[in-house]
C-alpha cells in the first residue's frame, strides 16, 4: 500500500486515501485517527489513576505493574478484585453510551436527540424501579428489570413513531412523550416505596459505579463485542442518511432497514449500559458532540464517540470520588453537571450557527 | 413553522355571525356546568364517600360532624385544583400562541422543572419555608428556564421539535440536580419525593390564600392579551401592520405564562400536559380565536385536573395516585397522538 498521488481527485482536507494495486482503496481521516488514539490514551490514563484512587492509594507505576501480572499480592487483590472490574464497567458503560448516543443523534439528526432525552434511560429506570420497589429484588434482578424496561421502551418508541417509515422528528417527539410517561411512572414508584427503598432507588436512578464487579463486566463486554462491529459495518448507510431519506434512498441505502437495525443496536447498548450502572445521565448526549468537535469531521463519528464516552465516564467517576470523597455522590451527578454545562455551551456557541 | 389557522378562521374574528357566537357562549355555559359537577365530585369522592346531602351540609351548614371535617379538608384541595388548573391551562394556551407551536406546554418546555428546581434550592439551601417565600423563587426559575428554552430552541426560528427537545434536555438536567439534592439529604428526600411528582394533597387554606393573588393577576393579564396574541398568530409582519406591539406582547405573554405556571408549581409541584391537552380540545371547538380559547381553557383545565385527581383517588383507594402522575400518564398518549396525526410537512 502507498499513499495515493494527487491525480486530480483531491481527498477531503485532513484525510488521505490509501490504495492497493488491486484497486481497493480506503479513505483515512488522519485527524479522526489521532483523536481516537489520544482518547484511548486518555481513557487508559484515567483508568490507571482511578484504580490507584481510594482509601488505599496505589501509585500509578504499581498499578501498571499489577495489571501486567507482577505486583504485590496485597495490591493484586485490591486491583483485580475490587477496582479493576469497576473501572472496566465504567469503560464499557461509557463506550456503549457514547456509541448509542452517536447513533441516536445521527438517526434523529439532532444534537439533542440522545437516548436519555428520548425516554430510553427512563424506561430502563422504570423496569429497575419495579424490581426495587415492588419486589425488593436482588442486584441481579434489578439488572434484568432495567434491561427489559429499556428494550420495551425502545420497541414502544419505534412502533409508535412508525407510520410508513420512521422519521427523525417523529421519533424525537414520540420519544419525548414516552419519556414523560416513564418519568411519571418512576415518580409514582418512588412515592410508593418506603424511605429505605426510596433512597436505594434514587441512588440507582442517578447512575453509580459503586459495587460493580466482574459479574457486570462479562455480559456487557460480550454484548459490545457483538454490537460494535455490527454497527460499524452498517455505518456507511448512516452517513448517507444524514443527508435525508430521499437522497440516501437514491444513493442505494435501504433506509428503513439500516435505521431499524442501528436503532435496535443503539437500544441494546443503552439498555445494557443502564442495566449495569443505572441511567448515567448525559454521557450519551455529550460524548458524540465533544468527539465531533475534536475530529471536526461530518458524519456520525462513531468510533471517536465510543472512545470519548469511555474516557468521559471514567474521568467523571474519578472526579466524583475525589471531589466528594469515596462513594459519597454517584458518578451520574458529575456527568449531569457536565451535561448541564454542555447545554449552556450549546446555547451560546451553536445558536448563531443555527445548527441546533 | 406552523400556525394553527384553518382557512375559515381568516374572516371570522371581527364578523362572527351571531348564531355562532351564541353557540360558543352556550358551550361555555356547559363547560361551567361541567366544572361545577367536577368540583362537587372532588369533594364527595375519596377514601370515604360522601353523599350529596353530606356535601351540602358540610359546605353550608357545618356543625363539626365527621363528614363536615372531610368536606372542609377536601374543599381546600379542590380549590387548589381549581386554581392550579386555571393557571396551567391558561399558561399552556398562552405559550402555544406565543411560540406558535401546538406542542407547547409548561411541563414539556421545562418551565415547571425550572420552577421546581428553584423551589427545591430555596427550601434546602436557603431555609425558605413558606409558600409566599418560595413562590418568588418559582417565578425566577420559571422565567430563567423559559428564556433558556426559547433561545436554545432557536428563538424566532423555533420549531416544535427544537423547543420540545430543548425543554426536555433542560428538564433532565434540572431533575438530575433535584435528585442530587435528595441523595445528599435524606430529610429532603422524605419531603420532596411527594412534591416533585405534582400533587394536590398538600393543600391547606393557607396555601390557597397565599397563591390565589398571583394566579388571579396572571389570569387577568392573559385574558387581556388575547387580542394582541390573535394578531401575532398571523405572523410578525401582519401583526405589526395591524398595530400590535410585538416586543411588548411577547414580554407580557411570557410574564403571564411564567407567573401562572410558577405559582401553580410552587403550590402543587410540577404537573405536565394539562396545558397541552386542554387548549387542543378547546381549539377544535372554538377555532383559533384566543378570545374564546382562553376562557374555555380556564374553565375546562380545572375540569381535567380535578378529574385526574379524583381518578387518582379512586384508582388506588384508600391511598391515592398523585395528580401529576395521572395527568402525565393520560397526557403522554394524547401528545403522541397529536404528533402522529400531523402531516409531515407541518412538523
Amino acid at each position: 500500500m502507498k499513499t495515493a498521488p494527487n491525480n486530480g481527485r483531491r481527498p477531503a482536507p485532513g484525510s488521505r486515501v490509501l490504495r492497493t494495486p488491486g484497486g481497493l482503496s480506503l479513505r483515512l481521516d488522519v485527524r479522526a485517527l489521532v483523536v481516537v488514539v489520544l482518547l484511548l490514551v486518555a481513557a487508559f490514563t484515567a483508568s490507571v489513576v482511578l484504580i490507584g484512587t481510594g482509601d488505599f492509594p496505589i501509585p500509578a507505576g504499581d498499578v501498571v505493574k499489577t495489571l501486567l501480572g507482577d505486583g504485590e499480592p496485597g495490591q493484586e487483590f485490591i486491583v483485580e478484585q475490587l477496582r479493576l472490574p469497576r473501572v472496566l464497567v465504567g469503560l464499557l458503560v461509557g463506550a456503549s453510551l457514547g456509541l448509542g448516543g452517536a447513533l441516536f443523534q445521527s438517526i434523529s439528526r439532532n444534537p439533542l436527540g440522545s437516548p436519555d432525552v428520548l425516554g430510553l434511560s427512563q424506561g430502563a429506570t422504570a423496569g429497575a424501579l419495579v424490581v426495587i420497589v415492588l419486589m425488593s429484588g436482588s442486584a441481579r434482578a434489578v439488572t434484568v428489570g432495567a434491561l427489559v424496561g429499556g428494550l420495551a421502551t425502545g420497541a414502544a418508541i419505534y412502533l409508535l413513531a412508525w407510520k410508513r417509515g420512521v422519521h427523525g422528528y417523529r421519533l424525537v417527539l414520540v420519544g419525548i412523550g414516552v419519556n414523560a410517561i416513564a418519568v411519571a411512572v418512576n415518580g409514582y414508584l418512588i412515592t410508593k416505596a418506603d424511605l429505605v427503598d426510596a433512597a436505594r432507588a434514587v441512588v440507582w436512578m442517578t447512575g453509580s459505579l459503586n459495587g460493580r464487579g466482574w459479574e457486570q463486566v462479562g455480559p456487557l463486554s460480550a454484548l459490545c463485542a457483538v454490537l460494535v462491529p455490527l454497527v460499524l459495518v452498517n455505518a456507511r448507510g448512516l452517513r448517507m442518511m444524514e443527508m435525508g431519506d430521499d437522497l440516501s434512498n437514491a444513493l442505494g441505502v435501504r433506509v428503513e432497514r439500516v435505521r431499524a437495525l442501528l436503532m435496535v443496536a443503539a437500544v441494546l447498548l443503552t439498555a445494557a449500559a443502564t442495566a449495569a450502572a443505572g441511567p448515567v445521565s448525559f454521557v450519551a448526549l455529550t460524548a458524540p458532540q465533544l468527539a465531533r468537535r475534536l475530529t471536526r469531521s461530518p458524519g456520525p463519528n462513531l468510533v471517536p464517540s465510543l472512545c470519548m464516552g469511555a474516557a468521559l465516564l471514567v474521568t467523571a467517576d474519578w472526579v466524583s470520588q475525589r471531589a466528594f470523597g469515596a462513594d459519597q455522590l454517584p458518578v451520574g451527578v458529575v456527568t449531569g453537571v457536565i451535561g448541564g454545562l454542555y447545554l449552556l455551551w450549546l446555547l451560546v456557541a451553536e445558536r448563531r450557527a443555527g445548527r441546533i | 413553522m406552523l400556525v394553527e389557522s384553518p382557512p375559515e378562521s381568516r374572516a371570522e374574528v371581527p364578523s362572527a355571525p351571531p348564531s355562532r357566537r351564541a353557540i360558543r357562549a352556550a358551550g361555555l355555559l356547559v363547560a361551567v356546568a361541567a366544572l361545577a359537577a367536577v368540583l362537587v365530585a372532588s369533594i364527595a369522592i375519596g377514601a370515604r364517600q360522601l353523599s350529596l346531602e353530606q356535601v351540602w351540609h358540610g359546605l353550608f351548614q357545618a356543625t363539626g360532624t365527621y363528614g363536615d371535617t372531610v368536606v372542609d379538608d377536601r374543599l381546600s384541595r379542590t380549590l387548589l385544583g381549581l386554581l392550579a388548573g386555571v393557571a396551567l391551562g391558561l399558561s399552556g394556551a398562552v405559550l402555544q400562541a406565543l411560540t406558535r407551536n401546538p406542542l407547547a406546554d409548561p411541563g414539556l418546555l421545562g418551565i415547571n422543572a425550572g420552577a421546581s428546581a428553584a423551589v427545591v434550592t430555596a427550601i434546602t439551601y436557603l431555609g425558605v419555608t413558606s409558600l409566599t417565600g418560595y413562590v418568588w423563587f418559582a417565578f425566577l426559575g420559571a422565567a430563567v428556564v423559559g428564556a433558556l428554552v426559547w433561545f436554545l430552541g432557536g428563538s424566532r426560528g423555533a420549531t416544535p421539535v427544537r423547543l420540545a427537545l430543548a425543554g426536555t434536555a433542560i428538564t433532565a438536567a434540572l431533575y438530575g440536580f433535584v435528585q442530587a439534592v435528595m441523595i445528599m439529604d435524606d430529610a429532603a428526600l422524605g419531603k420532596m419525593r411527594f412534591w416533585t411528582v405534582g400533587s394536590l394533597n398538600t393543600a391547606t387554606d393557607l396555601t390557597i390564600r397565599q397563591v390565589w393573588p398571583f394566579i388571579a393577576a396572571g389570569t387577568l393579564l392573559a385574558l387581556a392579551l388575547a387580542r394582541s396574541l390573535n394578531a401575532m398568530a398571523m405572523g410578525d409582519d401582519t401583526a405589526k401592520a395591524l398595530g400590535a406591539h410585538l416586543g411588548r406582547t411577547r414580554a407580557l405573554a411570557m410574564l403571564a405564562a411564567t407567573v401562572l405556571c410558577g405559582a401553580a408549581t410552587a403550590a402543587c409541584g410540577p404537573i405536565m400536559f394539562v396545558g397541552l391537552m386542554v387548549p387542543h380540545v378547546v381549539r377544535s371547538f372554538t377555532g383559533p380565536d384566543l378570545r374564546w380559547i382562553l376562557p374555555y381553557a380556564a374553565v375546562l383545565s380545572p375540569v381535567l385536573l380535578l378529574g385526574a385527581d379524583v381518578l387518582g383517588r379512586v384508582l388506588a383507594r384508600p391511598a391515592e395516585v398523585q395528580v401529576g402522575i395521572v395527568t402525565a400518564v393520560l397526557g403522554g398518549p394524547v401528545f403522541i397522538f397529536l404528533v402522529r396525526r400531523r402531516r409531515t410537512t407541518q412538523l
